[in-house]
């Protein structure tokens, strides 16, 4: 049982030092789609980890830490997604240190491609 | 242990510029979570974590309208 | 003692996001202050251990002021583009 309680404790230290560095990324990336990535994916595990940890200290809280669990697993990418979606719709700049941008080049194939069959 | 949770969210209030907010709410959303469930394991009720559950929901809400209304309507 | 800490933290953090909030001229980011100013005050009420005040505040303060607040800029938008 204190066994149990201290893989807890050490659990939830390793998630809210997720969540730590997560906000250190938010702070220091140059560009709004490297802080959703940043922001988005370390806090999903850190919240996650924590809760896993406080699982483990309190074994009889399991139904609604479950809940939470998988609640936050689903909307958490979810959302993160939408909102890199609708900034790149509108047009949000990108860092001048880009090399890729593979969206735009399928959207140019799409019009092409459309553009073809219209002439067919 | 919750202190490294409270800097996240003093780090992030200073926070980047004009769109990047949103995804301040979101982080500042999710952090508060986990500082809710330490609560509720601080002060031993399970009342607490239903508050939590309340707000997950509501947090996704939220940037799921914001996310809408900034790419061109409902 | 800890929860005396995160209280005051999150009393701070209230402040700032209002004054954010009245001296913002960008609307959508005056709303998202405000959303959040309510999500902290929630937070503040569990602390004060009033978990039913806490959860109402939540729903709606958070929830539904903001989901209004949107679907009403949407509509002078609408309006705006109409006339012009």
């Amino acid at each position: 049982m204190n066994l149990l309680a201290i893989i807890g404790a050490v659990i939830t230290l390793a998630g809210s030092i997720f969540l730590l560095l997560g906000s250190i990324g938010l702070l220091r990336m140059p560009d709004c789609y490297n802080r959703i990535q940043a922001g988005t994916k370390a806090s999903t595990l850190g919240t996650i980890l924590s809760f896993a940890g406080i699982l483990l200290i309190m074994p009889g809280w399991w139904g609604k830490l479950l809940i939470l669990i998988i609640s936050v697993f689903i909307t958490n990418p979810v959302s993160s997604h939408v909102l890199a979606r609708a900034s790149y719709r509108i047009r949000v700049p990108l860092t001048k240190a880009t090399l890729l941008d593979k969206y735009q080049e399928d959207e140019e194939y799409i019009a092409v491609h459309e553009k073809k069959s219209d002439k067919t | 242990m919750l202190l490294s949770i409270i800097l996240s969210i003093i780090r992030f209030v200073k926070g980047p510029c004009y769109t990047d907010r949103v995804i301040a709410f979101d982080v500042m959303t999710i952090s508060s979570l986990a500082i809710i469930a330490g609560v509720a394991y601080l002060s031993n009720r399970i009342i607490y974590l239903d508050i939590a559950m309340v707000y997950g929901i509501l947090s996704f809400l939220g940037v799921l309208i914001v996310a809408r209304y900034l790419e061109k309507g409902f | 003692m800890i929860i005396k800490i995160i209280a005051l933290i999150l009393a701070l953090a209230i402040l700032l996001m209002a004054i954010i909030a009245v001296y913002n001229k960008k609307l959508v980011v005056a709303i998202v202050a405000a959303g959040v100013v309510s999500l902290f005050a929630s937070v503040l009420y569990l602390l004060l251990s009033a978990p039913d005040v806490a959860m109402t505040e939540a729903a709606i303060g958070s929830g539904l002021s903001t989901v209004i607040f949107f679907y009403v800029l949407n509509k002078i938008r609408k309006n705006r583009k109409d006339h012009a």
